[in-house]
C-alpha cells in the first residue's frame, strides 16, 4: 500500500505523470481523500487543488508550509506500508518543514537524485549537507541521466559528461550508497507525458532493469530498519 | 550619524535587465543564461549575471571562478569579474560561502532579505545587460527579486523548458506568474531538443519535441528557439570554457546565437 505526497507546490508535476491530471480532492467526514492510481496507489498534490493547468501557485514560504501541514494532517491515508514524498529541488522552506512535521515520526530517509555532471553534483553535496544538518538519514544517492546508448548505432554518448567523476566518486568521498545509475530513455519521458506507467511500457530497456534495481535496494533498506526496530522493541 | 545613500543606485548603469525563468527545475536556466552572457559579451556588450538561487548557486562554477571573493567598496559589494577584460561580472551566493558545499538553509525571509540586498548593493558599474539567474519555481525569490528589480530597466524574462508536457505544465504556471507580476515575456527557448548521435548522426528527441514551441504559440509569446542536446556544451560549462569561442560548429552554436540576436533586437527596439 503506496501512497506519493508531491509537495512541490509550486511545479507539481506529479499529476500529470501518474496519469491524473484533471482529478480533485474530496473531503468527508475523516478528512482529505487521496486520488488513486490503483487500489493501492494514492497520490496527494497542490496539482488537484488548482482548476486550471494555467494556475499558478505564487505563495512565499509560510504560505506553502501551510499547505504541506495541511497535507500531513488533513489526507487520509489510511493504513499504508510507504509514504513517498516528492520535493522541490532546494534546500528551503519545504524541505525544513517536511522534516519538522514528520519529527514525531520516522522517516526512513532519504533518497538524493542526481545528473553526472559536476555543476548536479555540486547541488546534490549540498543536499547532502542538508540531510546531515536536519539529522535525516540518506538511503542513498541516484544517477540519472547516466549514459544514452543510441537507438540506431547502439553506440553510448555521455550526455552530461561526468567530469569529475560522477555520483560514484561523490558517493565515495561522502560515504553515501550509489543506489544506481538510470540511463537515458526517451520512452521515459514519453510514459510520464502520457501519465502511464514507464515500467510497463518498457520493461525490457535497461533503464527499467535500473529502476527495478534501485527500488530493490531501497525496499531492502526500510526492510532492514524496520528489523532492528523491531529487535529493539 | 547618517547612513550613506549611494548618489547614484547601483543599476543606474545597467542598460537592460532581463531574467531568465522556468517553473521546471533541471531544464538548464542557468546553462541558458551563461551561454545568452557569453553569446552577448562576444556582440561587442558588457555583461553581468545575478544569480538568486540562493540554495542552488551554479554561476559561478560555470564560469570556473567558484573560489572568488567578494570585496567591498564605498557603493556596495565589488562583482566577481570572470576575465582580464572585465566584459562579464557576476554576483552570487556561492561566493558568499566558507565551503562551497555548504548548504544555504534558510526559509523565505531570509532569502528575501539577501535579494534585496543583491539587488541594491552590487557595484555593477556601467553594464549593457543584467542577467539575473532564477531558482526553479514562483515563490519567494521570484516574487522579491520582481519587486526589487521594478524601479529599474526590467527588459523582460525569457522562459526555459524542454519539450516534454511536463515540463512545459509548469512553465504554463510560470507563464500566469509574469502575467501576475506585470513581467514582459521576451519568449519562451525550448532546451535539450534533440540528440544527435556523435558516432550515425541519428537524431532522437530524448526529451521529446515541439512542447515549448506550442507553448510559446498557445500563450500568444515569441518563441526564440530550439537548443539541442550537446555534449560539447556540457562539457565546455564544466570545464568554465568560452564554448561560444570555441564550438561555432557546434549543433547548438547557431541555436544560442539566434537566441542572442533575438535580444539585442528586442533591447534595440526599446532603446529607441
Amino acid at each position: 500500500q503506496v501512497a506519493l505526497l508531491d509537495i512541490d507546490i509550486c511545479g507539481p508535476s506529479i499529476p500529470k505523470m501518474m496519469g491524473l491530471e484533471g482529478e480533485q480532492v474530496h473531503q468527508s467526514g475523516s478528512g482529505w481523500s487521496p486520488v488513486y492510481v490503483e487500489e493501492n496507489l494514492g497520490v496527494m498534490s497542490v496539482g488537484f487543488l488548482l482548476s486550471s493547468p494555467d494556475d499558478a501557485v505564487i505563495w512565499r514560504g509560510p504560505k506553502k508550509n501551510g499547505l504541506i501541514k495541511q497535507f500531513l494532517r488533513d489526507v487520509d491515508w489510511g493504513e499504508i506500508d510507504y509514504l513517498i514524498v516528492d520535493t522541490p529541488p532546494g534546500t528551503s522552506d519545504e524541505h525544513l518543514s517536511i522534516v519538522q512535521y514528520l519529527s514525531a515520526t520516522h522517516i526512513d530517509g532519504a533518497v538524493i537524485i542526481t545528473t553526472p555532471q559536476e555543476v548536479s553534483l555540486q547541488d546534490v553535496r549540498k543536499e547532502i549537507n542538508f540531510c546531515h544538518k536536519v539529522k535525516l538519514p540518506i538511503i542513498g544517492v541516484v544517477e540519472n541521466m547516466s549514459g544514452f546508448i543510441c537507438p540506431k548505432c547502439k553506440n553510448e554518448s555521455q550526455i552530461f559528461p561526468p567530469t569529475t567523476g560522477g555520483a560514484e566518486k561523490m558517493c565515495q568521498n561522502l560515504n553515501v550508497s550509489l543506489l544506481g545509475k538510470v540511463p537515458l530513455d526517451p520512452q521515459i519521458g514519453k510514459s510520464c507525458d502520457k501519465g502511464q506507467s514507464f515500467l510497463s511500457e518498457a520493461p525490457e530497456s535497461p533503464a527499467t532493469l535500473s529502476y527495478r534495481s534501485i527500488i530493490q535496494r531501497i525496499q531492502e533498506y526500510c526492510d532492514q530498519q524496520h528489523f532492528q526496530e523491531e529487535k529493539i522493541i | 550619524l547618517f547612513s550613506f545613500l549611494p548618489e547614484r543606485s547601483n543599476l543606474a548603469g545597467v542598460r537592460h535587465i532581463l531574467l531568465v525563468l522556468s517553473g521546471k527545475g533541471g531544464v538548464g536556466k542557468s546553462t541558458i543564461s551563461t551561454e545568452l552572457a557569453l553569446s552577448l559579451r562576444h556582440a561587442g556588450k558588457k555583461v553581468g549575471i545575478l544569480d538568486v538561487d540562493l540554495c542552488g548557486p551554479t554561476i559561478p562554477c560555470m564560469f570556473r571562478v567558484q573560489d572568488s571573493d567578494v570585496h567591498q567598496c564605498d557603493s556596495g559589494w565589488v562583482p566577481v569579474f570572470v576575465d582580464q577584460d572585465k566584459s562579464i561580472s557576476l554576483m552570487s551566493i556561492g561566493f558568499l560561502l566558507e565551503k562551497p558545499d555548504d548548504a544555504v538553509v534558510w526559509r523565505g525571509p531570509k532569502k528575501n532579505a539577501l535579494i534585496k540586498q543583491f539587488v541594491a548593493d552590487v557595484a555593477w558599474g556601467d553594464l549593457d545587460f543584467l542577467i539575473v539567474d532564477t531558482p526553479p519555481g514562483t515563490s519567494d525569490e521570484h516574487i522579491s527579486t520582481v519587486e526589487a528589480l521594478r524601479p529599474y530597466k526590467l527588459l523582460g524574462a525569457i522562459l526555459v523548458t524542454t519539450p516534454q508536457a511536463v515540463s512545459v505544465g509548469d512553465v504554463r504556471r510560470e507563464l500566469t506568474f509574469c502575467k501576475k507580476t506585470g513581467l514582459r515575456v521576451l519568449g519562451i527557448v525550448e532546451n535539450m531538443s534533440g540528440f544527435v548521435c556523435p558516432h550515425c548522426s541519428e537524431c532522437t528527441n530524448i526529451f521529446s519535441k515541439g512542447g515549448g514551441e506550442e507553448l510559446a504559440k498557445h500563450a500568444g509569446v515569441p518563441f526564440l528557439g530550439c537548443v539541442p542536446l550537446d555534449p560539447q556544451l556540457s562539457q565546455s560549462l564544466e570545464e568554465g570554457r568560452d564554448f561560444i569561442q570555441e564550438f561555432p560548429k557546434s549543433s547548438a552554436f547557431p541555436a544560442l546565437a539566434h537566441i542572442a540576436q533575438q535580444i539585442l533586437d528586442g533591447a534595440s527596439q526599446r532603446s529607441s
